[in-house]
């Protein structure tokens, strides 16, 4: 039992990373209908922007998380700009080409500058001891939490209160009555690519401070795509609830299954046996909407 | 230039001939006569280049097939093609099969492969079939691990000699033959495949699904049918390039190289066979440079700069052509063609 309850706890640790991570995504996808396979990058290129300010430059935690923001909202601005605005309308393998050449220029990008070394700054990170009877909370899975809570709080207040958030909302609804009411549908786009960063680099900082910041990181894009699938590609809370479940499930799996296994590593094809069950038999996810195809 | 300045075609046969004109059949003969006269003056390097481009344009045929012509996004090629390469090199190393056995069953057992994971095409599109074959190549490789005692696992597995009627194919000559043939025998089978009923249907389904399905194409099987014949190719391509290493191992395999096929389809232009070709050359080619040029990067600059330069490049390209060319390498060169049949007029007749 409790073999399975530290499963559980390691597994909301994990699934809380996996749900930050789709949240970029699934805004991206709501705003624009852009699929951005270029999201994991983003993590890897905030691990590495968090070690550069925290070790090298010797910032305190605080100023190296506000500078670390400051370079994605950049990153996002550029990327908006240079590569997607010019393919506004085409069609979705140009589209999801674009996002997949940009992975790899980003991930060129992060080879050249750090040199795909193993950078570590644990211990730079505040930690949190708790422990619940016999288990141990891990530091990093409350602060994980805590992160994800707040910057999930703070992207519904933007959404709901300020003048961009309603655009950005309006225009997930319908691009053409937004158009036509005068919204400039470039300028919510470049909003939702700048989100989308902010919060993968700030992933990418959270999965960096407990385990280092390697070229392992763009790999957790490609679970967090399992996890926007299973919540339903153009929900919010969806992405939340199954990052959580999957970070448990594939904790779970890989706990009991992987010594039975002559090959191990269960753990990280686990995402994709979910992608392919829930694509087959409940495409829209558990909280998306089902798309109806009118002619 | 005494090009024609527009379509003279008139009748069917004409119309549907593989080669137009006789300037046409003449660079064809002139490119076989180059192809098999390539070994006698090029050296074991260029041999082994040409090799790999073979085999890469035998499984973008096959992707093209799927995505240029059906419009079935695959990014899990790289992974067909692994299914093709153990299954040869399983029969040929555990059970003894000779290599032109072996072949065919690659090709079958990839398509097979292909058929399962195109099951959820049937439901889904975009985006989401384009999830499917990532998970599709990944579920591959993981368990192609598995099953350790038949495929060595994460080790590799040695496969023996290829041999051809009493012709063991152990040097780079031999095997360029062999690969070229291939090749011809590709690109001949592809040209035709789109001219059938089923290419007509492909096209259709990939123009519009809705209109298809209402003018009585039977999606699910046309889709099906798109993925057996895209997996076919991948699975010979797979078992050519495990013959040709005499190894079989999952680094073979690598996801990003399923990326580079499609971006060698975009480079080159989806949808057309002569683009294939030209997308794995130019992106073959970009990789040599790239190899060339890495060396002196890495030591001007800094020792990874040849790792990255490999990424960005190929990543910077692709961002061009999406952005600049999205109907690729073939297209431009048409539009040249073009330009010079109709000089000193801007455009070509028409009625």
């Amino acid at each position: 039992m409790t073999f399975f309850l530290q499963l559980i706890v390691t597994g909301l640790a994990q699934g809380m990373v996996y749900a930050l991570i789709a949240i970029g995504f699934v805004i991206i996808l709501k705003c624009s209908e852009v699929f951005n396979i270029a999201q994991g990058h983003f993590v890897l290129i905030g691990g590495y922007l968090g070690w550069t300010f925290l070790v090298p430059f010797h910032l305190p935690i605080w100023a190296a998380l506000l500078a670390s923001i400051g370079v994605a909202v950049v990153m996002g601005l550029l990327i908006e700009r240079l590569m997607l605005r010019p393919l506004i309308g085409q069609p979705v393998l140009a589209v999801v080409m674009m996002t997949i050449a940009l992975a790899t220029v980003l991930g060129g990008l992060a080879t050249l500058l750090w040199g795909a070394e193993y950078k570590a700054y644990h211990g730079l990170l505040p930690t949190i001891n708790m422990t619940l009877g016999a288990i141990s909370v891990p530091s990093e899975s409350l602060i994980g939490l805590m992160v994800s809570v707040v910057c999930v709080a703070l992207l519904m207040l933007i959404f709901k209160y300020t003048k961009i958030g309603l655009a950005m909302r309006a225009t997930a609804e319908d691009l053409q009555v937004v158009q036509s009411v005068g919204i400039k549908a470039t300028t919510v786009y470049a909003f939702s690519w700048i989100i989308a960063c902010v919060v993968g680099v700030i992933g990418g900082i959270l999965l960096g401070g407990v385990s280092g910041a390697n070229m392992e990181l763009a790999n957790i894009g490609l679970k967090a795509f399992a996890v926007v699938l299973l919540g339903g590609v153009n929900s919010i809370g969806g992405a939340i609830v199954a990052g959580v479940i999957l970070g448990m499930l594939e904790n779970v799996a890989a706990g009991y299954l992987d010594p039975l296994l002559p090959g191990g590593g269960l753990a990280q094809v686990f995402p994709f046996f979910v992608m392919i069950i829930v694509l087959v038999f409940r495409p829209h996810g558990l909280f998306g909407l089902a798309s109806i195809e009118r002619v | 230039m005494g090009g024609r300045t527009g379509t003279f075609h008139e009748n069917y046969t004409q119309d549907m001939a593989l080669f137009g004109s006789g300037l046409h059949r003449g660079a064809i003969a002139l490119l076989f006569i180059a192809l098999f006269a390539g070994p006698f003056f090029l050296s074991d390097r260029m041999l082994t280049i040409l090799t790999t481009m073979g085999i890469a344009v035998i499984s973008v045929h096959g992707l093209n097939i799927l995505t240029g012509y059906c419009g079935q996004i695959s990014i899990g090629h790289s992974g067909f093609m692994a299914v093709g390469g153990y299954t040869s090199a399983i029969l040929c190393a555990h059970l003894g099969w000779p290599f032109w056995a072996a072949l065919p069953c690659a090709a079958l057992a990839a398509g097979l492969a292909g058929l399962l994971f195109g099951l959820p095409s049937l439901k889904i599109k975009g985006f989401y079939l384009i999830m499917a074959t990532i998970a599709a190549q990944f579920i591959i490789i993981w368990i192609i691990i598995q099953l350790r005692s038949l495929t060595g696992g994460t080790d590799g597995l040695l496969v023996p000699k290829a041999t051809l009627g009493g012709i063991t194919l152990n040097s780079k000559e031999n095997y360029y033959y062999l690969v070229m043939v291939m090749v011809v025998l590709a690109t001949i089978s592809a040209q035709n495949i789109v001219r059938t009923r089923a290419g007509r249907a492909f096209i259709a389904i990939r123009d519009n699904e809705l209109a298809a399905e209402v003018m009585g194409v039977r999606l699910w099987s046309y889709k099906l049918q798109a993925f057996f014949i895209g997996c076919i190719y991948a699975g010979a391509a797979g078992s050519l390039l495990v013959h040709y290493v005499r190894f079989a191992s999952i680094e073979q395999f690598p996801f990003m190289d399923s990326v580079w096929y499609l971006g060698m389809l975009i480079v080159g232009g989806m949808g057309s066979i002569t683009g294939a070709i030209m997308g794995v050359v130019a992106l073959k080619v970009l990789d040599e440079l790239v190899t060339v040029a890495g060396p002196i990067l890495a030591a001007a600059v800094a020792p990874q700069a040849a790792a990255s330069l490999a990424l960005i490049s190929h990543g910077v390209v692709i961002i061009i052509f999406l952005i600049y060319e999205p109907r690729g390498l073939y297209h431009t060169w048409e539009m040249i063609k073009i330009y010079f049949q109709v000089w000193p007029f801007s455009h070509q007749q028409t009625d």
